[in-house]
């Protein structure tokens, strides 16, 4: 089944002369269990892509689908809903709250969603635990390495079932090792169902995705062939 | 790759036998160097000809079988503490098809290359997506095979970093008016410095 389905995105900033064509026509059909990773030079429309798809912003036409349901016909309060209960952000520069523990952090998003406090700190907890950090769970941001952070933002990003993941630069800040771990763990969360979309312009990172799609001025030109595997080959992009 | 150093450090470990050489050589780089018997044989007499491994008679520490053992001599301790410091040759870039096609791209009339680029990094990003779902299967426990995948995706990721750079060069050069071919007009000087001397562009 397709988690999220971009239909022929366009998206245009500005008037005039000052216009900008951020994406042109883009197409993108990602299923569950699929981890896709952008790649393109800045200025490419890969962080329109991402902020489109994550319905934080919209675009000028097209559609966007999460779960094969309309995003632009959904009530502000529907789409508030979605963006806590079914998709999962992870920013390069972790964007953890520093006045809370690792712990609180991971379970705000539960807790917005109306978890009561107690089973959203338990699933946070497990959810840490399960990235090797159980034992920093009381920390705060500013006593935790850059690998760990974002280890965090990681255990925020997909704590409470959520099943679409989606990452801009999440290695961005990390050296080599640490952004292979920051790779593998998503491409982990993606063999269990979660499909993700990872926007990046490294290709060693690029290339732990199933399949890598490639933006240039706007236009998605060419993606590499999706290795066959039970989902891929059902839901082959138009 | 050196295979006749690769055996010089395995019997640096103690005396063995070519079938074991060969197996030892081949687990030691990751499998990805395949060698075949023969090859570590002809080897082997080579070294023993110029004195850097001695053949093992019967009498000596392993037990006596089909094959022949061998052991490293201090001549041969010699040679390959000197080999490991010695860096390769790296001077001389090597001839790179991927670059002569970029190049000859450029000079095509009617050719669209961003479109051969494009077609080289999508074939080099699977290569790499191949090499890290083994590296993601192995999960590092197998270091020498983690080092070998490591060097191999670097040196891909290096080709497709070359390729941004190149198209990212020709886009600008190509809005600045360049014709292939031909060289580029000096850039205008607007931070009020003295122009510099050519250097080398004398095309």
């Amino acid at each position: 089944m397709s988690v999220l389905e971009l239909r022929s995105i366009s998206k245009v900033y500005g008037r005039g002369a000052a216009e900008v064509q951020a994406l042109r026509d883009v197409s993108l059909t990602v299923a569950a269990g699929e981890m896709v990773a952008v790649m393109g030079p800045s200025g490419s429309g890969k962080s329109s892509l991402l902020t489109i798809a994550g319905t934080l912003e919209e675009p000028t036409s097209g559609a966007v689908l999460i779960g094969g349901k309309d995003t632009l016909r959904m009530s502000g309060t529907a789409k508030s809903q979605l963006r806590r209960r079914t998709i999962g952000y992870v920013f390069q520069d972790f964007n953890l709250l520093p006045g809370l523990t690792a712990a609180e952090n991971v379970s705000l998003p539960l807790e917005l969603d109306g978890s009561s406090m107690r089973k959203a700190h338990l699933a946070a907890l497990a959810a840490l635990e399960e990235l090797g950090l159980g034992d920093r769970a009381q920390r705060f941001p500013d006593q935790l390495s850059g690998g760990e952070r974002q280890r965090v933002a990681i255990a925020r990003a997909v704590v409470g079932e959520r099943s679409l993941l989606l990452a801009d630069e999440p290695s961005g800040a990390l050296d080599t090792a640490n952004g292979e771990a920051v790779m593998r763990l998503i491409h982990t969360y993606c063999k269990r169902g979660t499909a993700a979309v990872v926007v990046t312009h490294d290709a060693q990172l690029a290339s732990w995705a199933d399949r890598v799609v490639f933006l240039r001025d706007g236009r998605l030109v060419d993606q590499t062939a999706a290795p066959a595997g039970p989902e891929t080959l059902l839901e082959q992009q138009s | 790759m050196s295979v006749r150093h690769a055996l010089l450090a395995l019997l640096s470990e103690g005396p063995k036998y070519g079938l074991q050489l060969r197996e030892e050589f081949e687990a030691n780089t990751g499998q990805v160097w395949p060698l075949n018997v023969g090859q570590v044989y002809t080897t082997l007499q080579r070294l023993e000809r110029d004195g850097l491994v001695t053949a093992l008679g019967d009498t000596e520490e392993l037990e006596p079988g089909p094959q022949k053992a061998y052991r490293i001599t201090e001549a041969g301790s010699a040679e390959l503490a000197q080999w490991l410091r010695v860096p390769p040759d790296l001077s001389t870039p090597p001839r790179d098809d991927l670059v002569m096609k970029v190049l000859i791209a450029v000079r095509v009339p009617g050719t669209n290359v961003s479109e051969v680029i494009q077609a080289h990094r999508t074939y080099l990003i699977q290569l790499m997506q191949e090499w890290t779902r083994l590296k993601e299967d192995d999960n590092g426990r197998d270091v020498a095979f983690s080092l070998v995948v490591d060097s191999e995706l670097f040196r891909l990721d290096s080709v497709v970093r070359w390729l941004d750079a190149a198209e990212g060069r020709l886009r600008r050069a190509l809005a600045d008016g360049w014709i292939p071919g031909q060289a580029l007009a000096a850039p205008p000087v607007s931070n009020g410095l003295p122009t510099r001397p050519k250097m080398g562009i004398r095309r």
